[in-house]
């Protein structure tokens, strides 16, 4: 129990990392409605390109811009081949996250490279967490509030329009394509952000450390989500409960581990409670749903008239 | 026959008023395969500034195809599309959106039911303009918005930060259209949009458009599958079959017509045109 309550402010320190990586999943995800694979590739390439500029002299937070931009890049590729090539969203991210991973074993030269915080100067360190923490905490808190802003504006607005109704943003002059290649590259580059981040955390990066990274992502997504829902639907609270979700996550993480799990299956653990949540929805809607007792659920217009009678319901209870 | 004729000589009357010119205009689908389609054959029309035409036909006619052949939904296999002037044939839809209003007979296919109603509007306020870091709807706007809404008396002006995935499909409806006349566009773009909402509503949501287009002065193409409809809407009709214009008539003629005028077009034309199959 003990081991568990010291385990706590590394795995908050850990949960605001994914945090931060769950944010840019969240606007591939939920705001593009796009399920986008580059980032597994892209976390990597952003702890990869961070570790070598580090290591060639750049400073830390120059590297870090170096590590955004690099996934920005991995974006715009994923972007490409998604609009302008035709490619499904899903391959499409598979595919450069492949390429990715050539890439990044170039970038790297070998599979493993340690930047220990001694010998060079990180912004944080697993070594001392409570600095880590502010750190991470103030960087998540500006990340936060710029893409608050930036979701605000002309083209923000139209990158959530694109991730609602392709067919209304066309129609309303929205060029739908360069919208999406526009959000594929704010995603990965933050993602890529977040691994620039992890790596000086633990002090090495690694040419694994993006395997499975969709999985958590989605986790903390879908847990802040959920847990956020019924207080606000304010899109600044919606972005901060990606940290909420991935604190969360790593806090049970370490409760697991504290409770002797076997750590091999918690890949595994991670997927099935990622596919629980995701099927949450479908099951609502053809389980549970009022409208499968018309024996219509496919037919718009009842779905329509039940609107109808809710809005009628409605304005007569405001009246 | 005389029908299709006068079409073909009105395509060539003064193209520099028109709003729009089909000249020409063909469309396959699934070309070259047992499923092989001509939804539009060697289409062409001509519609002046102000004109407000309603398109009748039977089911698979080409209507739906023709509207959005103008709205750069594809790009047609053959023929040219000019709207006010400009010639739009090879531009993408996104494109064109700055000279078209649009409303689609699904309630769902107009507006972003995720979003609030401002921002739909404020979305459509700005179509045709570059959309850049400038806040995405302001203080004005919201204003205008209020304003517009109170004026259509559609109840909405107070709720103008609900989500318009909590409206019905009328109301979905009245917002699209609101949404596609914000910014006057050159040419008003109707398929079928009352043909999935219930019969008061429809009625009402037609009532709404004849207010918006006449206010506006706005040059309109309606689809209607109600033949009273078209005749008592707009100051055009024309009727399509098999890909093109078989009647068009307007004025004071259009006004005489009656639905058994219609049904009588629609018989003589579809044997017409099996006539002549027959024959070649
Ligand atoms: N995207 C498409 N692919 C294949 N065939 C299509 C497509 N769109 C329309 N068609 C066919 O073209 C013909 C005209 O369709 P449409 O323009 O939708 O008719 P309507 O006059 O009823 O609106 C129909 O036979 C239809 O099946
Ligand atoms: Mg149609």
């Amino acid at each position: 129990m003990l081991a568990f309550i010291n385990s706590l402010p590394g795995a908050v320190a850990q949960g605001l990392i994914w945090g931060l990586m769950a944010i840019g999943v969240y606007i591939t995800y939920k705001v593009l409605d796009i399920a986008d694979l580059t980032v597994d590739g892209s976390i990597c390439t952003g702890a990869v390109v961070f570790s070598v500029a580090l290591i060639a002299g750049v400073p830390a937070p120059v590297a870090m811009i170096f590590a955004f931009l690099a996934g920005v890049a991995a974006g715009f590729v994923t972007g490409i081949f998604h609009t302008l090539l035709g490619i499904p969203a899903i391959l499409s991210g598979i595919l450069t996250q492949l390429i990715l991973w050539s890439v990044n074993l170039k970038v790297l030269g070998k599979a493993n490279v340690a930047i220990p915080s001694r010998t060079f100067s990180v912004i944080i360190t697993q070594l001392n967490i409570p600095v880590s923490l502010l750190v991470l905490a103030g960087f998540t808190a500006v990340i936060a509030l710029v893409l608050y802003w930036f979701f605000g504006t002309e083209l923000g607005c139209s990158i959530r329009a694109t991730g609602n109704n392709q067919n209304m943003s066309r129609a309303q002059g929205i060029n739908t394509s360069f919208i999406k290649v526009l959000g594929l590259m704010l995603s990965n580059g933050i993602v890529a952000l977040s691994g620039a981040l992890l790596c000086q955390y633990q002090g090495f990066t690694d040419i694994n450390m993006g395997r499975g990274a969709i999985v958590i992502g989605l986790a903390a997504v879908i847990i802040g989500g959920a847990i956020v829902s019924k207080l606000s639907r304010n899109f600044l609270v919606q972005l901060l409960s990606c940290s909420i979700g991935g604190i969360v996550y790593y806090v049970v993480y370490q409760l697991v581990i504290a409770l002797g799990f076997d750590t091999d299956l918690l890949k595994m653990l991670s997927a099935v409670v990622v596919a629980v949540f995701l099927s949450i929805p479908y099951f609502k809607k053809t389980y549970f749903s009022k409208v499968k007792l018309n024996k219509n659920a496919e037919n718009d217009d009842v779905e329509l008239k039940e609107n109808d009678e809710t809005i009628a319901e409605e304005v007569k209870e405001n009246e | 026959m005389s029908d299709i004729n006068d079409i073909v000589s009105s395509a060539e009357v003064s193209r520099d008023a028109a709003a729009l010119v089909l000249d020409g205009v063909t469309k396959v689908f699934n070309p070259g395969t047992i499923n092989e389609k001509i939804a539009l054959s060697d289409l062409s029309l001509t519609i002046r500034d102000g004109e407000f035409v309603t398109v009748i036909g039977g089911n698979g006619a080409g209507k739906s195809t023709m509207l959005n052949a103008i709205a750069g939904v594809f790009k047609p296999d053959g023929g040219k599309i000019i709207i006010g002037g400009v010639d739009v044939t090879k531009r993408s839809e996104y494109k064109r959106a700055k000279y078209l209003g649009r409303v689609f007979q699904d309630p769902l296919l107009g507006t972003a039911s995720n979003m609030m109603i401002e921002e739909n509007l404020a979305i459509a306020y700005r179509r045709g303009k570059p959309r850049g870091l400038k806040w995405g709807l302001t203080k004005k706007d919201r204003e205008l918005f209020r304003e517009q809404l109170a004026y259509f008396d559609l109840g909405l002006e107070n709720r103008l930060s609900a989500k318009v995935g909590l409206l019905s499909g009328g109301q979905r409806q009245a917002i699209t259209l609101i949404m596609a006349t914000l910014n006057k566009p050159k040419l008003l773009l109707l398929d079928e949009h009352t043909a999935a909402l219930d019969p008061k509503t429809a009625k009402k949501v037609l009532s709404l458009t004849d207010k918006i287009v006449e206010e506006n002065n706005l040059t309109t193409l309606m689809i209607t599958h109600n033949m009273s409809d078209a005749i008592k809407h707009g100051n055009r009709l024309i009727m399509m079959n098999e890909g093109r214009i078989v009647y068009d008539v307007k004025g004071e003629e259009k006004k005489n017509l009656t639905v058994k005028d219609l049904l009588e077009k629609f018989e003589n034309s579809s044997i017409e045109l099996s006539d002549k199959m027959l024959l070649s």
